[in-house]
């Protein structure tokens, strides 16, 4: 569905130049559902602009659904979504009017655009606001509109830009579950961007992750938490169980740890399968009359992942 | 996958049946119904072009003082007031278009398959849909005051008229564009050369007793021939050569204004 060879892109702003996107290699197959995630400024709209066609690579080449993005902009945008950033509704018009008029942009005749849009004002939520003018919406009703405008033509590739942004948790869930539906139903192959870690966890099921301009990962989630950062057991102990503590740990994991905390040492390592190897590594320390004061098994986010390829947190607040 | 299958089918099908005119009629549609939702709008727009005929016009009669009297006065000032608003209203457009770089709606309909220059030409006929009811209007409102009225040319006047708003409407959203990212930019270099291009067409004043200078800049400025075309057109005349000048500034302003605004929608990163 989505091919790309070195995809670069760069700005000239007064003096400096900007690499926003920095040679992407990217493959993306039908029905795949990717996560791009990243901090601020990583490239991420800036790459899902050039492939959409809004904006021409500096260099490099990228294939949408078949069509080459520079030789066939119009193409492309024929056989795609997109549901930008920003607000795609019109603020000075009618819900209705902007669903109905954006069907008709994809060449919908007037029926077809007025079902599509009456079954997208139940699916996401916004019954009612047929004659709302947008600038009255609520911010997370504004972006289901815009999601709803995205969707109206049921493309086979959809593109989305921060999605769920200002959502509520529930509505962020409905969307969900109508993000997986069109997978599952349509077989539509979905590319979106997010801050939100858990989203970029649990929903999507390939996870690239994008940092100044360049793709420093690309795998499930899983399969990033397990390579990048793994499960970790701290057990804490007295002092005088600290040497046979430490041979136990050697034996059942990898990069140990130790710290002092209150009443005692925490001493914390790697393993493989966290909750499997939890039982065993107290077992035996209690074989060998190690007294275990507290153990906990923390099993990585992405965030650790991100910690651990960068140096640096996506988490809110620790952003640069 | 056999519905992915069928979908991309349809969508090809779908690509296949785009039409520059169908695209102008949809981007039209989506800009006229911000008008038949808010019709108040143009019911204030109609205030500002009577209010002119009404306070100026007098004025204009007196100063001419040569006992042509109301009638005829309006008969050479009515037609310039109707070019006014169509150069008001069209030159004015780029503003909304700015706000909707914006707040993001732009990018989401370049998004779409529309063709671009359908675009700007559907967007910029919306400007004359309110033109041409304004300009009915006011003309029925001034025949009781002894304007003659003849419908056919005055059909033909709104078709120049037309050609020529969809080329400055073209202008302005390349200015929007242009300057996208501040605001006053726009109004400064629209309302700078929009007085200017008004004065020097001779469609307030007669420009004959202006001095030499003046006389020189207005024979480059395209409006002067789409007024002086409006005003022997709303005079009943078709036999004059006002008339092919008014058509050709109206088309060749339509072709520049088309080129650069699709030049500046293509090749500008929003
Ligand atoms: N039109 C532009 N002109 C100049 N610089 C730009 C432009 N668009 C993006 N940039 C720069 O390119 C870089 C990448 O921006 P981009 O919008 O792709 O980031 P992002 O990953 O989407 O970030 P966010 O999570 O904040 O949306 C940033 O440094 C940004 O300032
Ligand atoms: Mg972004």
């Amino acid at each position: 569905m989505i091919h790309t060879h070195q995809l670069t892109r760069t700005f000239e702003s007064g003096k400096e130049t900007v690499e926003a996107v920095r040679g992407i290699d990217l493959d993306v197959a039908e029905g795949e559902l990717v996560a791009f995630l990243g901090p601020n400024g990583a490239g991420k709209s800036t790459t899902l602009r050039m492939l959409t066609s809004l904006l021409p690579p500096t260099s490099g080449t990228a294939t949408v659904a078949g069509i080459d993005v520079t030789a066939d902009p119009a193409g492309v945008r024929g056989r795609i979504g997109y549901i930008g950033q920003k607000d795609g509704a019109g603020h000075n018009y009618r819900v209705w009017d902007e669903l109905l008029m954006q069907g008709r942009f994809y060449g919908l005749d007037k029926k077809r655009a007025a079902e599509r849009a009456e079954e997208l004002l139940g699916t996401l939520d916004l019954d009612g606001m047929q004659m709302r003018k947008v600038s009255t919406l609520s911010g997370g009703q504004k972006r289901r509109l815009d999601i709803a405008l995205g969707l109206i033509h049921e493309p086979a590739l959809l593109f989305l830009d921060e999605p769920s942004t200002g959502m509520d948790p529930q509505n962020r869930a409905n969307l969900w579950d109508h993000i997986l539906r069109l997978r599952k139903e349509f077989g539509t192959t979905i590319v979106l961007t997010t801050h939100y870690l858990e989203e970029a966890d649990t929903m999507a099921e390939r996870v690239v992750v994008i940092d100044h301009g360049q793709i420093i990962a690309d795998d499930t989630a899983d399969a990033l938490k397990a390579e990048q950062a793994g499960d970790r057991i701290t057990v804490t102990v007295n002092a005088e169980d600290l040497p046979t503590t430490r041979e136990v740990v050697a034996q059942a994991g990898t990069e140990v740890e130790e710290a002092p905390v209150d009443g005692g040492t925490a001493v914390s390592f790697r393993v493989d399968a966290g909750p499997v190897a939890l039982p065993g590594v107290l077992h035996a320390l209690g074989d060998k009359g190690v007294a275990v004061k507290a153990a906990t098994l923390k099993q990585p986010t992405l965030d650790d992942v991100f910690l651990n390829l960068t140096g640096r947190s996506l988490r809110e607040g620790a952003e640069a | 996958m056999s519905t992915a299958i069928i979908d991309s089918a349809a969508t090809s099908a779908r690509i296949a049946h785009r039409s520059l005119l169908g695209d102008i009629a949809s981007v039209w549609t989506r800009e006229t119904l911000t008008i038949l939702r808010d019709p108040f709008s143009l019911i204030f727009s109609l205030v500002q072009p009577l209010v002119f005929l009404g306070l100026f016009g007098p004025l204009l009669a007196g100063v001419a003082g040569d006992g042509l009297g109301f009638g005829s006065t309006l008969q050479f000032f009515l037609p310039g007031v109707v070019v006014m608003i169509t150069m008001f209203g069209t030159s004015m457009t780029g503003a909304n278009l700015q706000f909707e770089i914006m707040t993001g709606a732009f990018e989401r309909i370049l998004a779409t398959p529309l063709s671009r220059p359908a675009l700007l030409m559907g967007r910029a006929l919306k400007e004359l849909t309110p033109l041409v009811i304004q300009a009915v209007i006011i003309t029925l409102v001034a025949v009781p005051f002894g304007f003659d009225l003849f419908p056919a040319h005055i059909v033909v006047g709104l078709l120049i008229l037309g050609v020529f708003g969809v080329g400055v409407g073209a202008l302005s959203y390349a200015l929007a564009i242009a300057t996208r990212k501040n605001e006053w930019a726009f109004w400064a270099v629209q309302q700078s050369l929009l007085f200017p291009l008004l004065i020097l067409s001779g469609m307030m004043l007669p420009l004959e007793t202006g001095p030499d200078w003046m006389q020189a800049l207005s024979k480059a400025n395209p409006l002067t021939y789409i007024v002086d075309a409006e005003r022997v057109l709303f005079s009943g005349t078709f036999d004059d050569s006002a008339v092919v000048y008014g058509f050709i500034a109206a088309i060749v302003t339509a072709a520049v204004g088309l080129w650069v605004g699709v030049r500046t929608v293509t090749k500008t990163v929003l």
